[in-house]
């Protein structure tokens, strides 16, 4: 690993304000899981490191009036296991707690949760592709077994969070802070497709810091469970996640939301297949349908078309457990 | 890491040491604008170099104080300036748990820290738990039941557990499996860690 610059600033304006114009001469380190994979593999060469773990204006699980509001710098261990985030945002808790190990767990932020950049193996080999600045997606035409297959092109990246398909599907907004200015961006818009930006997974500027997740209750009387199938049981990305969350009454589906992640370049929700279950039962017939829809639209490359059927089998399960 | 780096932070005494790890530091900088300064004129102030930090930590219980670059992670930190060598680098990329020790209670990769990251923090590792007289019983466990083949994974799987019992004293099988799932152990010795796990929830019960 190249050496840096690095101070650790009092204040989220300070930390803010050691922010440049572009992505990748200062960078921000919370965690730093990810961000140390980078440096040591020579992916990014800052010339200074920004911690911000500290930062006070990052901490905390506190009430708000719709729900919870979260620091960024919470970690995912402390989300996994707070009482209050398992009862007013269990998918959120759920997911939290499917991220890598327990040591990934006791590492690892929220905000840095969201934030991470893909695994692509191109990516990480340090392939001149799009997300290195480059004009081309080298896994298009090659080794792309773990790609997507919806909202790809032209990078097929997938996004590789556990926690943002159980934000998306609850709903919350990212708070964000360029320490002069602040805005609040609802968790859907906050991450784009390629087509948008094919270089970036978010519209994060290079000069602004998550600083809070504001994260709605679930409804009243929702169930909801995030559902992780890898390559193995445990340490792994997904090859196909799912939130989902569904609000029964009187024996039929209120509400739905079912949000995929590893299958997109950001988490995908999966609006058809909301719509195939609000109004029925929930049961084996409704979950299969809801299952197919979700894949509605999926085009795999070369390598990936077994995703398809994993997903539909990955929504179906999910559902069949609420039921 | 750049041989320089090693020889500044393992004590550094020498002003040449220093004058080379510093020039290494600053990089391209000062070896291309200033290639005929002399030694004498080069900054003497060694906290002035902004990728130099002096980090506090307490481990096991012994509180040190080293100056080092800001690229040296945790485990190189604990390893080669501490000279604490129990702890073991495996994949150096959170892939495989060999490093893992305790920071302020809780287990973590030290490979994938910083150690300006963790300065005023507080740090067990295997040496920290028991001597070859005196073991601690969650190494007894481990050897009582034969936790380990090559042994390489086993310092990282003792802090695991170590971790795991503070926090959940009479853990299940299944519940030792989930909080032993970052330790890998490329023996495979699987089934005996989660003996041992048990048994040294046991022994230390007793
Ligand atoms: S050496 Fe740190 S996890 Fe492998
Ligand atoms: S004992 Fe050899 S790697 Fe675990």
């Amino acid at each position: 690993m190249d050496n840096f610059s690095y101070a650790r600033p009092a204040t989220l304006r300070d930390a803010a304000s050691q922010l440049g114009r572009e992505h990748n001469r200062v960078m921000l380190i919370a965690g730093g899981t990810d961000v140390l994979g980078e440096l040591k593999d020579h992916l990014r060469e800052p010339e200074r490191l920004v911690p911000i773990r500290h930062l006070k204006e990052l901490q905390g699980i506190r009430p708000s009036r719709t729900g919870l509001r979260i620091g960024a710098a919470t970690l995912l261990a402390d989300i996994a296991e707070s009482d209050v985030i398992r009862q007013q945002a269990p998918v959120l808790a759920m997911a939290a707690g499917k991220v890598g190990t327990p040591q990934i767990r006791n590492m690892g932020t929220i905000g840095g949760n969201i934030c991470q950049r893909p695994r692509c193996w191109y990516y990480r080999n340090n392939y001149p592709c799009f997300k290195h600045g480059g004009n081309t997606c080298f896994s298009a035409a090659g080794e792309n077994d773990f790609h997507a297959i919806l909202e790809g092109g032209p990078s097929f990246i997938v996004h590789p969070s556990d926690t943002a398909p159980a934000l998306v599907a609850l709903g919350a907004t990212v708070r964000i802070s360029s320490g002069s200015r602040e805005r609040s961006v609802p968790i859907a818009e906050f991450f784009v497709t390629p087509r948008q930006d094919a270089r970036r997974e978010n519209v994060l500027q290079p000069n602004e810091i998550v600083t809070e997740l504001e994260v709605p209750s679930a409804p009243a009387g929702s169930k909801a469970i995030y559902v992780k199938e890898m390559v193995r049981e445990m340490w792994d990305f997904a090859l196909c996640s799912v939130a989902a969350m569904v609000t029964v009454q009187n024996g039929v589906v209120q509400n739905a939301r079912i949000v995929l992640g590893g299958v997109a370049p950001r988490p995908y929700r999966a609006a058809a297949a909301e719509t195939a279950l609000v109004g029925k039962a929930l049961d084996e017939a409704s979950a299969t349908a809801a299952g197919e829809a979700a894949v509605q639209g999926a085009r795999p490359l070369a390598k990936n078309a077994y995703k398809v059927p994993l997903t539909q089998a990955v929504v179906k399960r999910a559902l069949l457990s609420l039921a | 890491m750049a041989d320089d780096d090693r020889e500044q932070s393992e004590g550094a005494v020498s002003r040449r040491a220093f004058l080379k790890g510093g020039a290494a530091a600053t990089g391209a900088l000062s070896a291309t604008l200033m290639p005929g300064v002399a030694e004498a004129q080069l900054p003497l102030a060694k906290d002035a170099d902004p990728r130099l930090t002096t980090v506090d930590l307490r481990v096991n219980g012994v509180a040190y104080r080293k100056e080092v670059p800001n690229s040296r992670t945790l485990v190189e930190f604990i390893r080669e300036d501490l000279k604490l060598t129990g702890t073991k680098v495996g994949c150096d990329r959170a892939m495989c748990g060999a490093c893992t020790v305790i920071l302020n209670g809780r287990n973590v990769y030290a490979c994938s820290m910083l150690a300006v990251e963790v300065s005023g923090g507080d740090v067990t590792t295997i040496e920290g738990l028991g001597t070859t007289d005196a073991l601690h019983p969650i190494q007894q466990a481990f050897i009582e039941k034969s936790g380990f083949q090559c042994g390489f994974c086993t310092s990282g799987q003792i802090m695991s557990t170590k971790a795991l019992l503070d926090k959940m004293p009479r853990p299940t099988e299944d519940d030792a499996r989930l909080l032993m799932s970052g330790n890998l152990c490329r023996c495979s010795a699987y089934k005996r860690i989660l003996e041992s796990v048990m048994t040294a929830s046991r022994l230390l019960q007793a």
